[in-house]
């Protein structure tokens, strides 16, 4: 019986490609309901704004709630190659399901374009040639602040994160371009909601600088103890705490905080131009940079559509890797191992009409590819 | 106090038994006609759900030992669940990436044969068990859920950083384990298989239930006092049953680590134990098919609201709050007997 | 030194924090003998309506006043349309129900005011930092959060040891039938409790949320910490929850600060504080079965 329909499917396929550009299905497993939500919802928005305005009728997308549950994310990765067909996955918001879920698809043979979570062990040893992170290397942002603080000289930085691997990548990413002194180093629990503990530390450390990596909920409850701790000293960190999404509950504190990004919505492009003014009409609100990177990748998927059959898989990864379409960051390229080559900006948060968010102010690192290329066999 | 008080919760429910075999036979061919109904259509998927439905009823087999006869909520069974997985996992690992487990005393690579990591993973249940439940069950009632709850927390943060297995990120499987003469690969062989599994251990806790050791666990929930009077300590016997649950917890986290090929600390979150809890609360507690009615409802419920509503907690809030209040019993008890009564 | 009695005034902070969320559970369960897993639903209640209505008046003591209002309707709501029916169940019916209400008020909650987190900051009054006799830098909002936990404290000790209202709740702990045969409407007086429990909570929501993030979701792990807490000071006992949560809030507080520095002694700094950070994380959960261990009941437990 599956020997059949499996000889139905291909027969059919056949007929699409001697009739015209065949249709490419898209499951987009992402994060819809729970804390986690807000980012699913900007990454899946981004990307469903591209489709629109495409408007390519060959271009079908699947959109399934993981719940962020690795499990729950891995078999949606299973109904979506073995019920729905698709061809690319794509849309995991955190590092923890995707490791679930890219090895077993791209062996599968399936593509996955990552709208965000790009782990170092699938830069490096565990890259694959299916698997194509549109996003960034998780340590960029990291590495970016590391660098921004070494330009600033600042001295001595108290450093925190996390105690979970992705929050073990960030110190190290920022120590890589750190010149200067760590003062303290700490790993907060996962989740955690309160800081005065921590904050005590930081004032007690005789540091002159603050960096730190707490994503979502974490980085809103630590952005308002801090500023009212009143604690004077710069402090950086990568974007996703200061992010569209969540600047509106951090609210004034944030403001003058200097984080690093890939993407503002400020950049000077026509293309991001365009795209934040769509984003603002469709959904009555600022696009954050979730948002963003799934507007990228679906206007990347769009534009190797125009140029091969997904059913040519060669030909498709070419047209992927040729990355022929304007990125809303502007210059986009793909290094070795399939990961972007791109600037990372430093942005400073202001407040523009009552309404916070991010300012371009310096260039952090140019043309920055990742740490792990070299160890990528491909 | 003579055997037949003992036996005298049973006894009354003889004259039932009969509508309530007949639900049992229904949920078992209902399973396994799913599967093999879904997979002549091609739905390969389906499949895959019907297996998650299968483990998770093994697991929830297991807590049904010690919650549906024995008494004993325990708030902590995905600690079981979760050290099985990693068990599966972590021996995988090794076998895949060709590095030692161990070289003393003896070298160990690691395994990828499905019969040797059931049995290292019920080991480790057991174990991990034995040593919470010793000293759990120096509690009892609300403090029991409690204290189970606060080992399992335990467990979570430790995996979560520990990193040498990959902590919160988990650790993939890349290739399904091997079982002798079966392509593990194919959807329908594994579902085969762990359908095996489920209805062996089923049969094992309905030999048990109707043993003197079943009887005594029993009794162990309707009256300490009496027990104690034939010579039997309770506490004895909730062990040894909280051990074998934890065991066959801990297998049902193997296959539930070979059915996704990955396992995470999530395996081993409160909410997992709360979701088997759930799961035998929905099937009707202390049924021996309870942790399969349950397990099968609750998974068809997520699955087809999931695809209704980015709100579809809310209305499986209300289904389930809905089951609570009017089917009492459960489903095998609204099914078995239209309403349960005591 | 001083930063030493810092962090235990920081721990004390904490735990007078848990305690309004763990006195209204606690209570609830001493009355009524209900498990209510809710109780987290009811926190993130009074945090919405807190932020939702500062966000609407620009008053954060309305915001305030309407979370206490929010969640005890809230609560009296759920009480009377599906708790009641649960009092003559086992815990495991309230288990699989107030799950099932967490579900719900969730959800709900975020068809109402969307997935992404609320604003909700300190009142300019109670903003920046006092400095203590000793030197010490302290956030004047975490001051008046640990007045508002004593005066709940006292509030509630008053309530139970010196009212009318308390000696029906404490005779409703000891018999129920009994309180009933006495004439008091028992149904009226558990929703009273009820909503009381709910009102603490959104209290402690709306006070928390202020300093920490508001969002769906923010409920569960204090839900499971004031578990811990209730369950570490004995059930039923407001005492026992106000010691408990003090217990969990300096251990908690003092892990995270000394541990990565005891492993620091003999481990590479790295690995040090990963590896003190994760015993911290386990550092109240280990407290709970020690405390369980030498006294299943709990600290002050009157019953199991």
């Amino acid at each position: 019986m599956t020997r059949y329909l499996t000889t139905t499917a291909l027969a059919l396929s056949m007929i699409g490609t001697a009739a015209m550009a065949e249709p490419v299905k898209v499951g987009m497993i992402t994060t819809l309901s729970g804390g986690g939500a807000s980012l699913g919802i900007d990454t899946r928005d981004g990307f469903m704004l591209a489709v629109e305005e495409a408007g390519n009728p060959e271009l079908e997308v699947v959109i399934e709630d993981d719940q962020q549950k690795p499990e729950v994310a891995v078999q949606l990765s299973d109904k979506m190659i073995q019920s729905e067909n698709a061809d690319v996955l794509t849309g995991i918001v955190w590092s923890n399901l995707a490791m679930a879920v890219v090895p077993g698809a791209t062996r599968q043979g399936k593509f996955y374009l990552s709208t965000n979570a790009a782990p170092s062990q699938l830069a490096g040893k565990g890259c694959h040639e299916n698997y194509f992170s549109v996003s960034y290397q998780n340590d960029n942002l990291h590495e970016a602040a590391g660098q921004y603080a070494t330009d600033e000289g600042y001295a001595r930085t108290f450093i925190m994160a996390p105690n979970y691997p992705a929050g073990q990548d960030s110190l190290s990413g920022f120590k890589r371009f750190y010149e200067g002194e760590v003062a303290s180093e700490v790993y907060t629990q996962l989740g955690q909601t309160d800081y005065a503990a921590e904050i005590a530390q930081i004032r007690d450390s005789g540091a002159d600088a603050l960096f730190f990596f707490l994503p979502g909920g974490m980085g809103i409850s630590f952005m308002k103890q801090w500023a009212e701790a009143g604690i004077d000293m710069p402090v950086v960190g990568p974007a996703f705490s200061f992010s569209q999404d969540i600047l509106p509950a951090i609210g004034e504190a944030a403001v003058g905080v200097k984080n690093t990004a890939q993407w503002s919505p400020d950049l000077d492009n026509e293309a991001n131009k365009a795209f934040v003014a769509g984003f603002e009409e469709k959904y009555d609100r600022l696009p954050s940079l979730y948002a963003a990177q799934g507007y990228d990748t679906a206007r990347l998927l769009l534009s190797a559509m125009e140029t091969a059959d997904v059913s040519d898989s060669d030909a498709f990864r070419e047209a992927i890797r040729a990355a022929e379409f304007d990125s809303v960051r502007g210059d986009f390229a793909f290094g070795p191992n399939q990961h972007p080559v791109q600037d990372i900006y430093v942005r400073e948060v202001i407040s523009e009409d009552g309404t916070l968010t991010n300012r371009i102010v310096a260039t952090a690192m140019e043309d920055r590819g990742d740490a792990y290329a070299e160890e990528c066999s491909m | 106090m003579s055997a037949a008080e003992i036996t005298a919760a049973p006894e009354r429910q003889r004259g039932r038994m009969n509508r309530a075999q007949i639900v049992n036979a229904a949920l078992a061919l209902g399973l396994v006609g799913f599967g093999l109904g879904v997979w002549a259509m091609g739905e390969i998927f389906l499949v895959t759900l019907a297996t998650k439905v299968a483990i998770l009823a093994i697991a929830g087999a297991g807590l049904n030992l010690v919650l549906g006869f024995g008494g004993l909520v325990s708030f902590g069974h995905s600690a079981y669940f979760g050290l099985g997985g990693y068990t599966a996992g972590i021996l995988a690992h090794h076998a895949l990436n060709y590095t030692p487990m161990f070289e003393w005393p003896f070298l160990f690579e690691g395994t990828t044969s499905m019969p040797v990591i059931w049995i290292t993973a019920m080991i480790v249940g057991a174990l991990a068990a034995a040593m919470i439940g010793a000293l759990s069950l120096r509690t009892a009632g609300v403090y029991f859920i409690m204290i189970t709850l606060a080992f399992g927390q335990m467990i979570f943060y430790f995996a979560i950083s520990w990193p040498a297995y990959g902590g919160e990120d988990g650790l993939p499987i890349y290739v399904r384990n091997g079982f002798p003469g079966l392509n593990t690969l194919d959807p329908i062989q594994f579902f085969g298989l762990v359908c095996a599994v489920l209805f062996a251990v089923l049969a094992l806790i309905a030999i048990l239930a109707r043993s003197r050791f079943g009887l005594a666990l029993q009794a162990a929930r309707q009256n300490r006092q009496r027990l104690m009077a034939v010579g039997i300590r309770p506490g004895g016997v909730l062990l040894v049953a909280f051990v074998i649950s934890g065991a066959i917890t801990a297998l049902a986290g193997a296959l539930y680590a070979d059915l996704n090929r990955f396992v995470s600390p999530s395996m081993l979150s409160w909410h997992l134990s709360g979701e088997l809890l759930v799961f035998l609360i929905l099937g009707g507690t202390g049924r021996l098919f309870a942790p399969l009615a349950g397990a099968g409802l609750y998974i068809a419920l997520e699955h087809l609201l999931g695809g209704v509503s980015d709100h579809w907690q809310l209305f499986f809030g209300l289904l389930l709050l809905a089951v609570v209040l009017f089917a009492r019993g459960g489903v095998i008890g609204f099914l078995a007997e239209g309403k349960r009564h005591g | 030194m001083l930063l030493l009695i810092e962090q235990l005034l920081n721990g004390l902070q904490s735990g007078l924090m848990l305690f309004l969320m763990a006195a209204g559970l606690t209570l609830v369960f001493g009355v009524m003998g209900l498990i209510n897993l809710a109780h987290g639903s009811l926190y993130m209640v009074g945090a919405f309506a807190c932020a939702g209505v500062a966000a609407a008046t620009g008053s954060f003591w309305l915001g305030l006043a309407a979370s206490i209002a929010a969640a005890a309707a809230a609560g009296a709501i759920v009480e009377v349309a599906v708790i009641r029916r649960l009092y003559a169940r086992d815990h495991l019916d309230q288990v699989l129900a107030t799950f099932a209400l967490i579900l719900i008020i969730s959800e709900g909650t975020r068809w109402l005011y969307g997935s992404f987190p609320l604003y909700l900051n300190v009142p300019p009054s109670l903003s920046g930092s006092v400095i203590l006799p000793g030197g010490i830098q302290y956030s004047l909002f975490r001051l008046a959060i640990i007045g508002v936990g004593l005066l709940v404290a006292v509030g509630l000790f008053l309530l139970i040891g010196k009212t009318r209202i308390g000696v029906q709740v404490r005779a409703g702990e000891a018999d129920r039938e009994m309180i009933a045969a006495l004439g008091v409407d028992i149904g009226r007086l558990y929703t009273l409790v009820f909503a009381l429990g709910a009102a603490l909570a959104g209290m402690a929501g709306a006070l928390v949320g202020t300093i920490q993030s508001v969002q769906v979701g923010m409920g569960e792990p204090v839900l499971i910490l004031a578990f811990v807490v209730i369950v570490i000071g004995g059930i039923g006992s407001i005492k026992g929850a106000l010691i408990g949560a003090l217990l969990v809030g300096l251990t908690d507080t003092m892990g995270r600060v000394l541990l990565p520095s005891v492993f620091d002694l003999f481990m590479e700094t790295s690995a040090a504080t990963s590896m003190g950070a994760a015993l911290a994380s386990m550092a109240i959960y280990i407290l709970m079965a020690l405390v369980l261990l030498v006294k299943p009941g709990g600290l002050f437990g009157a019953r199991a």
